[in-house]
C-alpha cells in the first residue's frame, strides 16, 4: 500500500489554497479528513501530484445556524463534529440521524461532511442527505464564490461539476418553511460497511401538512439519487400512510440498483420502499407524540 | 508448607498473559518492526485477470527506474529450477507464473529496490502481454465436458479433478438405508473463507555469502518445517539455515503454507548478498493466501421414526483453486471430514469427495480447525436439524437420543476414529437451561402470532483436536510429535522453550503454568521461547489446536523429567534414599519428616553446585511427545435470534456456549479463544465470503468487501463449562482453539432457518446475508450463495 510519489502543500487560507491548485493544472487534489483519497491513493486508484491539505485553514471547522434558520457546515466540520452535537438533532434531524451511521468512529473523526460530497461515491451518505435537504456547496475559485446544488453538483460516479480550481468551503442548508422531521436509514452489513441501501427522507411539516419534501437515495445508483417524485408525493399530505406507500413506490422506481453480491436489484428496491415507509412511520411517531 | 498453586501460577490460575505487556506497549517485535542493515524491499506484480496465457513480460522499464536494485520473472526462476515448488499435498505450485496465469492476485513478477515505494513503482512498470482464458469459479464448471484445463503443465492430467476419495462402509450404509423409514437429505456449499489475521504475511530473507548462513524471518507458525522444505528445494545444507519467527499479529492456520514471496526474497537475497525484505498488503493476503472451506456438501440421513440415526451418505465437491496446496497434515484427502457424527451414535457411514482445479487462489487451509474438521461439524450439525424437522422431533431431543452415552467410552465413530471420554448429554442440558429453552420456545410462538419471528439454533459437537498421533499423520513424512525444552537456571529461574509458535494464543503465559504446576516453580520464574529454529527444539509448530495437545504434554513432560533428576538431587542433599523423598508442589520432604525438605530452588542450585557423585551437573532436559491419540473435546452452542421480516436482516439476541475441553489450564485464556472463535463463527455465518463472478475476478479482495465483524456487532457470549479430563493427556488438557469457529456457524444458521421455520425452507447458503434471508421468506426455497455471483451491468 504504497503511493505514487507526490509533492504536499498546506496552505493556510483559502486564497492561497485555491492559487495552488489553479497553479497546479489539474494536477492536484485537495485533502481534507483523507478518508476517501488517502485509501484510493494507497491503492493507486488516485495518483494526484500534488496534494493540497488544508486541515491548516482556520475557522473551516464550524457548523451553525444563521438567525434565519439557514444551515451552515464548513469544509473542515468532521462527521463527529455532527454526531456529537445535541443542537443538531432539533435543528438537523436528517443530519443527526445519518452522522452515527456513517462510516465507523474512527473514519468519523477525520471525515468530512463536504468532503463526502465532494468525492460523489455513489455510496457516500452525506450526498444523499444534502439531496434531501435541498442542500448546496459553496465553492470558492479563483473568480470569487459560487453556489451549486448537491443535486447538481454531483453529475456521474466520483465525479462532480466543481473545477480543477474550486475549493468546497461550506455546505448550505435552507431554512425549513416549517417543522423539521426526517431520517436516514440504512442497510449495513457491519459497522464501518458503505450502504447496501440507504434512504435519506426530510419533511418539513406546516399546519400538520408537508410543506416541502425531499428524498435522497445511496448506493442504488451509478451516483446520489434525487427522489423528487417520490418527494413531491408527500407534499400537501398529512404523511398519512397511503401517502407514504405511494412515495416509497415512487423512490423504489427512481432507484437503478444493480444486482451484486450483496443483493439482487429487486431486493435492494423493496428496502428502498421499506425504507421510506419505516421513515414515514418514524416522524408520524413522533408528530403524534408531540401533538 | 505446600504452595498455593493458584498463587504461583499453576494450573487453573486466570493469570494475566505475559506477552500482553509488549504488545499493548508498541514494543512488540513482529516481520515489519524488523530492520536490518543494507536490507532492500520487495514487492510483488499480481495478474489481475483468473486465467490468461502471458504472451510476453517487458520489464525493461522497471529496470530503468532509479533505486530499482532487480526485477524477477518466472522465466529467471525456471533457469534456476526454481519457477514451481511443492505444496504440503503432494502437487506443485507456481513461485511466479511462466506459461499461464491461473487465478486473480498470482504472482507474475517481483521487484526488489532501494524502498518499498520504488519497488512499487517498479511493479507498475512492467508491461504484461495476456491472452485471456475462460474462468472457471466453481467444481461444476470444472467438471463440464470441455472445460478448459487449467493445470496443463502437469502430464497425466487430463481433466480438472484433483482426487476422488472415499472413506466408510458403503455395503453397510446401504443396508441401514433400505431400513430406513424416513430418508432426509440436505445440499449446501461452505463459502470460501479467509483466516485474515491482522498482519498479512512478509519475510526477511539474509544471505550471508561470508558465513553461507541465510537467516529468514518469516510469518510462519511452523518455522522448523519451513527449515526443512527450504532445505529440500533450495538444496541449502540444514544447519546453516535459520528460520525466525518473530512476534505473529494472528495466524488461524494462513501461516501454515509456504508463499511465493518467502521463496522470491529468498532467492533475492542470495543473488543480491543482501536483506530482502517482503510485507505483503492486505489485499495480496485476501487474494492469494491460503483460504478455508469452500466446499459442496451433499448429505443423506437414514431416519427411524423413534429418532435413532441408522445411518448416513455424505459428497462434498471441494474447490482447491489453482494448485492443490492445501495444508494438512493427515493422509485423508478430505482431511478430517470423516469426523463428521462423531458425537452421535451412527452405526453405518459412508462418504465420497472429489477435489477440483478451479481458477481461483490455492493453498486451502485450516483455518482455525483441524483440516476440514469446521465444514465437517457444520454439515453435521445442519443435517441433524433438518433431520429432527423431517421428523417432526424437537432438535434438542433428537441430539439427545442420538449423542454418544457416557458409559459408552471409548466409542468408536462410524469412520472409524476413537472418542475417548465426554458427558455430552450434560452439556447439552446445561446449554438448554441455560438459553431457557422451554420459554424461549413459548416466546418464539407468541411472537410468531403478532408476526415476529424468532428462533433457536443448536449445535453440539466433538472435534478431533491435536493432531497427531504419528500413525496417521505427518507432513511430508514428519511425524506429527512436538517438543519442549526446560533450563533450570541455577537460581531456580528457567527458560522453556518449544516447538510450537504462538500467535495470539499465549504460549509465554500457559506454558509456564504447566511448569509451575508440574515443579512448583513460579510461573513468573519461567521465561518461555517460541520461533527460533536456532534454539528452539524442533517441533511441528501450531496449528489444528495442537499446541497444547502436544506441545502443551511435552511441557508437562519435559517437568516431570526435571522433577525426577532434583528428586535425587534433594535425596542427596537430605541424606536419605530417593524411596524415602516425598513431593508436594514446589518442594521434597522426608517421608515421615515433613519438616525436613528442600525446595525446587535448592535443588537447582544444588545441581550446579553439590550434585551427588557420579551426577551430571545442571537441571537440563528435552521431551519430545508423539499422542497416543487426539484429543476430544465437547461444545454445545445455542444461539437465538430474531429475523426482520421485511429485509432479511437478523439479529442475535443470546449465545450460550458450553464447552468441555478438559482441564483448563488458564481459564481466561480458554475464554478468550471461545469468544473469538463465537465471532469468526458469527462472522461467517452472518458477513463474510471471498466469492467471484463469471470472469473469476475475487469479491472480497479488500476489508470494505470480505467483512470482520466489529465489537459493535459481535453479540455478547454467556460462557459455561464442564471438565471431562482428557484419559491420555499428562495433564488432562484437551485443544480448544477453534471449538468455537468449528460449532458456532450452525448454531447461529440453524436459529435463523428456525425463525423462518413456517417457510419449509431447508438451507440458506452463508453468509446469511439480509438479501438472502428474505429471498427465503418470500420465495419460500433454498438460496445457494455459490459463485459466480449474480452480476449485473
Ligand atoms: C473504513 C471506511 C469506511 C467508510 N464508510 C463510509 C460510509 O459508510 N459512508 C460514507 O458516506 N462514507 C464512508 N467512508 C468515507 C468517509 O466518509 C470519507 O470521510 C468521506 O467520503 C470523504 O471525506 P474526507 O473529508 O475524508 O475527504 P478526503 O478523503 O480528504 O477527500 C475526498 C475527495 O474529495 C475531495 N475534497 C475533499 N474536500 C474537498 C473540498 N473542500 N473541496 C473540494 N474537494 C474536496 C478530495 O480532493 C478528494 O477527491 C468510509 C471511509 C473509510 C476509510
Amino acid at each position: 500500500m504504497y503511493p505514487s510519489r507526490f509533492r504536499y502543500e498546506a496552505p493556510s487560507t483559502v486564497a492561497e489554497a485555491v492559487a495552488m491548485l489553479a497553479a497546479a493544472d489539474g494536477e492536484a487534489k485537495i485533502l481534507a479528513g483523507g478518508q476517501s483519497l488517502i485509501p484510493m491513493m494507497k491503492l493507486r486508484f488516485a495518483a494526484p501530484a500534488m496534494i493540497v491539505d488544508i486541515n491548516g485553514i482556520g475557522g473551516l471547522d464550524y457548523h451553525r445556524s444563521d438567525p434565519d434558520g439557514t444551515y451552515r457546515i464548513g469544509a473542515l466540520c468532521r462527521h463527529a463534529d455532527l454526531e456529537k452535537s445535541a443542537a443538531l438533532a432539533d435543528a438537523q434531524p436528517t443530519i443527526a440521524a445519518a452522522a452515527p451511521v456513517v462510516a465507523d468512529p474512527l473514519v468519523r473523526t477525520r471525515g468530512t461532511l463536504v468532503g463526502s460530497v465532494c468525492h460523489a461515491d455513489p455510496q457516500g451518505d452525506w450526498a444523499s442527505v444534502m439531496v434531501s435537504l435541498e442542500g448546496a456547496i459553496v465553492a470558492q475559485g479563483p473568480n470569487g464564490r459560487r453556489s451549486i446544488q448537491v443535486a447538481d453538483l454531483i453529475d456521474g460516479p466520483f465525479q462532480t461539476v466543481l473545477a480543477p480550481d474550486e475549493i468546497a468551503v461550506e455546505a448550505v442548508i435552507p431554512a425549513a418553511r416549517g417543522a423539521r422531521a426526517g431520517g436516514y436509514l440504512k442497510l449495513e452489513r457491519r459497522v464501518g460497511d458503505f450502504a447496501t441501501v440507504g434512504v435519506a427522507v426530510s419533511v418539513e411539516m406546516s399546519g400538520g401538512s408537508v410543506a416541502r419534501a425531499g428524498i435522497g437515495l445511496t448506493a442504488v445508483g451509478p451516483a446520489t439519487i434525487n427522489a423528487s417524485d417520490a418527494a413531491a408525493a408527500l407534499v400537501g399530505t398529512a404523511l398519512d400512510s397511503d401517502a407514504v406507500d405511494a412515495a416509497a413506490q415512487l423512490a423504489a422506481e427512481a432507484a437503478q440498483p444493480r444486482s451484486d453480491h450483496r443483493g439482487s436489484a429487486d431486493y435492494k428496491r423493496h428496502v428502498v420502499a421499506t425504507f421510506v415507509r419505516r421513515i414515514g412511520a418514524q416522524i408520524q411517531r413522533s408528530e403524534q407524540e408531540a401533538a | 508448607m505446600a504452595l498455593d498453586e493458584i498463587k504461583i501460577g499453576g494450573l487453573g490460575a486466570s493469570r494475566r498473559r505475559v506477552e500482553d505487556n509488549r504488545f499493548i506497549r508498541g514494543k512488540g517485535n513482529y516481520i515489519d518492526d524488523i530492520a536490518l542493515p543494507w536490507m532492500l524491499h520487495m514487492e510483488i506484480l499480481r495478474s489481475p485477470l483468473a486465467h490468461a496465457r502471458i504472451r510476453s513480460i517487458d520489464v525493461s522499464a522497471a529496470w530503468a527506474i532509479p533505486g530499482v536494485r532487480m526485477v524477477l520473472t518466472g522465466d529467471m526462476l525456471a533457469a534456476r529450477n526454481l519457477a514451481w515448488m511443492p505444496t504440503l499435498s503432494y502437487d506443485t505450485q507456481a513461485v511466479l507464473a511462466t506459461d499461464k496465469v491461473r487465478f486473480q492476485g498470482q504472482e507474475v513478477a517481483c521487484v526488489v529496490a532501494d524502498d518499498p515505494y520504488i519497488a512499487k513503482d517498479g511493479c507498475e512498470a512492467i508491461v504484461v502481454d495476456y491472452e485471456p482464458l475462460p474462468p472457471i469459479v466453481n467444481p461444476s464448471q470444472a467438471k463440464a465436458p470441455g472445460a478448459p484445463l487449467i493445470r496443463d503443465d502437469k502430464t497425466g492430467q487430463d481433466s480438472n479433478v484433483v482426487f476422488d476419495w472415499e472413506v466408510g462402509d458403503r455395503e453397510g450404509t446401504d443396508r441401514a438405508f433400505a431400513q430406513a423409514d424416513v430418508v432426509s437429505t440436505i445440499d449446501m456449499h461452505y463459502p470460501r473463507s479467509h483466516p485474515s489475521p491482522i498482519e498479512a504475511c512478509g519475510s526477511i530473507a539474509d544471505f550471508n555469502r561470508a558465513t553461507s548462513k541465510l537467516t529468514v524471518y518469516m510469518t510462519t507458525q511452523a518455522p522448523h518445517i519451513i527449515r526443512a522444505a527450504v532445505a529440500l528445494v533450495a538444496e541449502l545444507p540444514e544447519h546453516m539455515i535459520r528460520i525466525v519467527s518473530p512476534d505473529l499479529g494472528g495466524g488461524f492456520g494462513n501461516k501454515v503454507p509456504v508463499y511465493p514471496g518467502y521463496v522470491v526474497s529468498i532467492l533475492a537475497s542470495i543473488l543480491l548478498e543482501c536483506p530482502v525484505k517482503w510485507i505483503e498488503d492486505k489485499s495480496g493476503n485476501l487474494i492469494s493466501t491460503g483460504f478455508g472451506r469452500d466446499i459442496y456438501l451433499k448429505g443423506e440421513m437414514a431416519l427411524r421414526n423413534d429418532g435413532r440415526i441408522l445411518g448416513v451418505r455424505m459428497h462434498t465437491d471441494s474447490d482447491h483453486g489453482a494448485f492443490f496446496s492445501d495444508a494438512q497434515p493427515s493422509k485423508f484427502k478430505i482431511g478430517l471430514m470423516h469426523s463428521a457424527f462423531s458425537c452421535y451414535d451412527v452405526p453405518a457411514a459412508h462418504l465420497t469427495a472429489q477435489g477440483v482445479y478451479t481458477n481461483k487462489a490455492p493453498g486451502g487451509v485450516a483455518y482455525r480447525c483441524s483440516f476440514r474438521v469446521t465444514e465437517a461439524m457444520y454439515f453435521q450439525e445442519r443435517m441433524v436439524q433438518a433431520a429432527a424437522a423431517d421428523l417432526g422431533m424437537d432438535q434438542a431431543e433428537f441430539r439427545r437420543i442420538n449423542l454418544v452415552r457416557d458409559d459408552d467410552f471409548p466409542h468408536r465413530t462410524p469412520w472409524g476414529f476413537l472418542t475417548d471420554s465426554g458427558q455430552y448429554g450434560k452439556c447439552l442440558d446445561l446449554g438448554l437451561e441455560a438459553i431457557g429453552y422451554e420459554d424461549f420456545l413459548r416466546q418464539k410462538e407468541e411472537a410468531r402470532q403478532r408476526g415476529r419471528l424468532l428462533g433457536i439454533g443448536i449445535s453440539t459437537m466433538t472435534e478431533p483436536l491435536g493432531a497427531g498421533n504419528s500413525r496417521e499423520y505427518d507432513i511430508l513424512g514428519i511425524k506429527m510429535f512436538d517438543s519442549a525444552e526446560l533450563k533450570v537456571h541455577m537460581t531456580g529461574k528457567a527458560l522453556l522453550r518449544t516447538g510450537a509458535k504462538t500467535q495470539g494464543q499465549g504460549h509465554e503465559t500457559t506454558w509456564a503454568q504447566i511448569v509451575a504446576h508440574e515443579l512448583g516453580i513460579p510461573a513468573e520464574d519461567v521465561l518461555v521461547e517460541e520461533g527460533d529454529t536456532d534454539t528452539a527444539p524442533f517441533g511441528m509448530g501450531t496449528y489444528a489446536s495442537r499446541s497444547t495437545p502436544v506441545a502443551g504434554a511435552a511441557v508437562a513432560m519435559v517437568s516431570r523429567k526435571i522433577r525426577a533428576k532434583a528428586r535425587k538431587i534433594a535425596a542427596h542433599l537430605l541424606e536419605v534414599s530417593e524411596e524415602d523423598v516425598e513431593w508436594e508442589l514446589g518442594r521434597f520432604s522426608v517421608r515421615g519428616a515433613p519438616d525436613r525438605g528442600v525446595t525446587i530452588q535448592e535443588c537447582a542450585i544444588a545441581a550446579y553446585s553439590n550434585m551427588p557423585d557420579g551426577m551430571e551437573p545442571g537441571l537440563e532436559n528435552n521431551a519430545y511427545y508423539d499422542p497416543p491419540n487426539l484429543t476430544w473435546p465437547f461444545a454445545c452452542y445455542i444461539a437465538t435470534v430474531e429475523v426482520d421480516p421485511e429485509t432479511g436482516v437478523w439479529d442475535v439476541l443470546r449465545v450460550v456456549a458450553v464447552d468441555d475441553c478438559g482441564v483448563r489450564i488458564n481459564p481466561m485464556i480458554v475464554e478468550g479463544q471461545i469468544m473469538g472463535g463465537l465471532t469468526e463463527a458469527y462472522a461467517m455465518a452472518n458477513m463474510q465470503f471471498i466469492t467471484f463472478d463469471e470472469d473469476g475476478n475475487c469479491i472480497g479482495s479488500n476489508y470494505m468487501d470480505y467483512l470482520l465483524p466489529t465489537a459493535w456487532e459481535t453479540p455478547g457470549f454467556e460462557l459455561h463449562e464442564v471438565v471431562t479430563p482428557c484419559p491420555h493427556h499428562p495433564i488432562g488438557a484437551k485443544g480448544i482453539g477453534e471449538c468455537a469457529t468449528v460449532g458456532g456457524p450452525a448454531a447461529f444458521v440453524n436459529a435463523v432457518i428456525d425463525a423462518i421455520g413456517d417457510t419449509g425452507v431447508r438451507n440458506i447458503d452463508m453468509p446469511l446475508l439480509p438479501d438472502r434471508v428474505h429471498e427465503a421468506i418470500t420465495q419460500g426455497h433454498d438460496v445457494s450463495g455459490a459463485p459466480p455471483v449474480r452480476t449485473e451491468p
